[in-house]
């Protein structure tokens, strides 16, 4: 596909104004009807809030009480966050919020097989609406649940002693959102290209977890070995991560915030292309 | 209207679509008529821009489907053979998602979802989750979604596939009413031949890929020339099809000889059913007297023939009925619960 096709549509809508606004009502309806499922179905809003919340307390606490024995500091890295006087507990708050984002993202994302199975998706794309509206309004959708989940957290938060001021609730909600799109955009690439549901597993293992294992959530990565580090320097969420700690904590990161800010930005702009790319050459049934 | 020209769909190793050309007139309800895996469903797809053809095209409306698709999209409108809504939605929700998604003017917008609520009969369930509808209702309610743009043309895949006898019946009223209040070319699928028979101006037989048959139902039966006896023996092997066939190929009346193969009855079209009926019946008898054969009678009928045995005659088989697979319902957790159960 040449890729002056993939901005077409929106080089349309700017040209022609009458466009521009049917464009945005199929959008706006796309992204409505995500939102609208999200709220309704309450044990994947209930799961996706909890699961966050078992990694924070349960390996926060215990791991926590490991890091912060004499016995053992030095294993866990404890001088890492002891210093800046930050528990383990709040060193991992931003890795958590981080994690709820990578799951709901990716999940959102790759729901487009269900979309698939069910015939729900065949029914969109026989509506004179582009793959490109679709996608963004399947983006859009991704974003706003991830953000709300993450604003549970962040409420959360506070009572773990994180302190928001307005200037660092907005870069959180920037950091949130590209980090959001990100792996949303990754999600419909895979759902894409998938046909059965057997490949959902797969993609828990091989994409949800290691992006969230090997983003630095749980550990520093300082004091990492080579072969790791190169890992962890492949995953968006990794930027995401030490930024938000950055931001949260009030400690240095492994980056500068606008270095990692750039870097997450340009994994929006690249995985969004590749995501818009696969959706555009996806077969309708 | 529509014009389909030698259009072909081939995949890996299988031609599903083989050279159709076809003329559909507005205003018609026009029936394609074919068993399982004909071709009908992906005929239907790439006419609705979904699936796109090998070789050949199609014009709809004006538009061409290969070269105008978003055009051709706009100005038709499609049930599919499974539901398509989404169920977490109400009716209402689902309508009001794909107003915006055809883009229907705002100013009209709510009174069209009106309309086309009422026209299905789903004005009080409107609110309800379509998770809670009955088939029939989710069937109505996809016809509703089909309407609400006003387009020329309507495709209905398989609009009864699944449904109880009275659902059914509800539906073909339906159907019957939309054509005639609003003006529309209608395409549907369909292996019932009641069905076809009911709602269809003219019926395209299609097998493997291939229109076999164009006419209206009644030029189609006619087509197979007078009336059908039907004569059961006590020998039912395919080797008693041609005795009786060489037996009766000196009548003139008699133009056809089938095995009926899920009853193994002989299936003989003739003229004058109730003059010739004697005639055959003494053919059989003597032979059975005079040599070999064993080829008493068991029982015999006339009729007139069905849109069946002109299917039969098109074909060489019986259209067999289809299962339709369980649509699963619910949220997220719940369709994966129902898969895993698979």
């Amino acid at each position: 596909m040449p890729k002056g096709a993939l901005w077409n549509d929106m080089l349309n809508m700017k040209i022609n104004n009458i466009n521009l606004e049917k464009e945005l009502g199929k959008l706006y309806a796309i992204w409505l009807r995500e939102f609208k499922v999200f709220l309704r179905e309450k044990s994947r809003l209930v799961a996706s809030t909890f699961t966050p919340l078992l990694w924070l307390f349960v390996i926060g606490t215990g791991f926590g009480s490991v890091a912060t024995n004499p016995s053992t500091n030095h294993v866990m890295g404890h001088a890492e966050w002891g210093a800046a006087g930050v528990g383990y507990q709040q060193f991992i708050f931003p890795g958590i919020v981080s994690m709820s984002i990578i799951f709901s993202s990716v999940f959102f994302g790759s729901y487009i097989i269900w979309d698939r199975k069910f015939d729900f998706l065949k029914s969109v794309m026989v509506a004179p609406v582009s793959r490109s509206t679709i996608f963004i309004g399947k983006t859009f959708g991704g974003m706003t649940t991830s953000l709300l989940q993450a604003a549970i957290l962040l409420a959360i938060g506070l009572a773990l002693g994180i302190h928001y001021t307005p200037v660092s609730l907005m870069l959180i909600v920037v950091i949130i959102l590209f980090l959001s799109f990100t792996l949303t955009s990754l999600g419909l690439a895979i759902g894409s290209y998938m046909e059965s549901l057997e490949g959902f597993q797969l993609i828990i293992s091989f994409v949800v977890f290691p992006l969230y294992f090997l983003s630095g959530a749980l550990f520093p990565l300082n004091n990492i070995p080579l072969w790791l580090s190169i890992l962890t320097t492949i995953d968006p969420a990794t930027y995401a991560v030490d930024a938000l700690r950055s931001t949260m904590l009030g400690i240095a990161g492994e980056n500068p915030f606008l270095a990692d800010t750039g870097i997450l930005f340009m994994f929006v702009m690249g995985i969004g292309t590749i995501g818009m790319l696969s959706f555009r050459k996806m077969k309708a049934v | 209207m529509i014009s389909i020209n030698n259009l072909v769909k081939k995949y890996e190793n299988l031609t599903a679509i083989d050279r159709v050309n076809l003329e559909i007139y507005d205003n018609e309800v026009f029936g394609l008529l074919g068993p399982n895996g004909a071709g009908k469903t992906t005929l239907i797809h790439i006419l609705a821009t979904l699936v796109k053809p090998t070789s050949g095209t199609a014009n709809i409306n004006g538009y061409d489907i290969v070269k105008e698709s978003s055009k051709v999209r706009s100005s038709i409108g499609i049930v599919f053979q499974a539901p398509s809504s989404d169920d977490m939605l109400s009716g209402y929700e689902n309508l009001k998602l794909h107003s915006l998604l055809y883009a229907v003017p705002a100013h009209i917008r709510e009174k069209r979802i009106k309309d086309v609520l009422e026209l299905v009969g789903l004005t009080d369930r409107k609110d309800h989750q379509v998770k809670k509808y009955s088939g029939g209702m989710r069937r109505r309610l996809e016809i509703a979604r089909g309407l609400l743009h006003k387009p020329k043309v309507i495709f209905l895949d398989e609009p009864t596939l699944g449904l109880d006898p009275t659902s059914r019946e509800i539906m073909w009223k339906y159907i019957d009413k939309l054509v005639k209040d609003e003006k529309i070319t209608l395409i549907l699928t369909t292996h019932y031949m009641e069905e076809a028979d009911f709602l269809c101006n003219r019926i395209g037989i299609i097998d493997k890929g291939k229109i076999i048959a164009l006419d209206s139902p009644s030029g189609l039966k006619e087509s197979l020339g007078g009336e059908i006896i039907e004569i059961e023996l006590k020998n039912k092997g395919v080797g008693t099809k041609d005795t009786v066939e060489s037996i009766l190929k000196r009548y003139n009346f008699v133009h056809k000889v089938e095995l009926n193969d899920k009853e193994g009855n002989l299936v003989i079209y003739v003229d004058d059913a109730s003059s010739n009926l004697p005639v055959i019946l003494k053919a059989i008898d003597n032979d059975n007297s005079s040599g070999s054969h064993n080829n008493s009678v068991k029982s015999v009928g006339f009729r007139s023939p069905t849109l069946n045995d002109v299917f039969l005659k098109f074909t060489g088989r019986e259209i067999t009925s289809q299962q339709q697979e369980d649509h699963a319902e619910g949220g997220f957790m719940e369709r994966y619960a129902q898969y895993e159960n698979k």
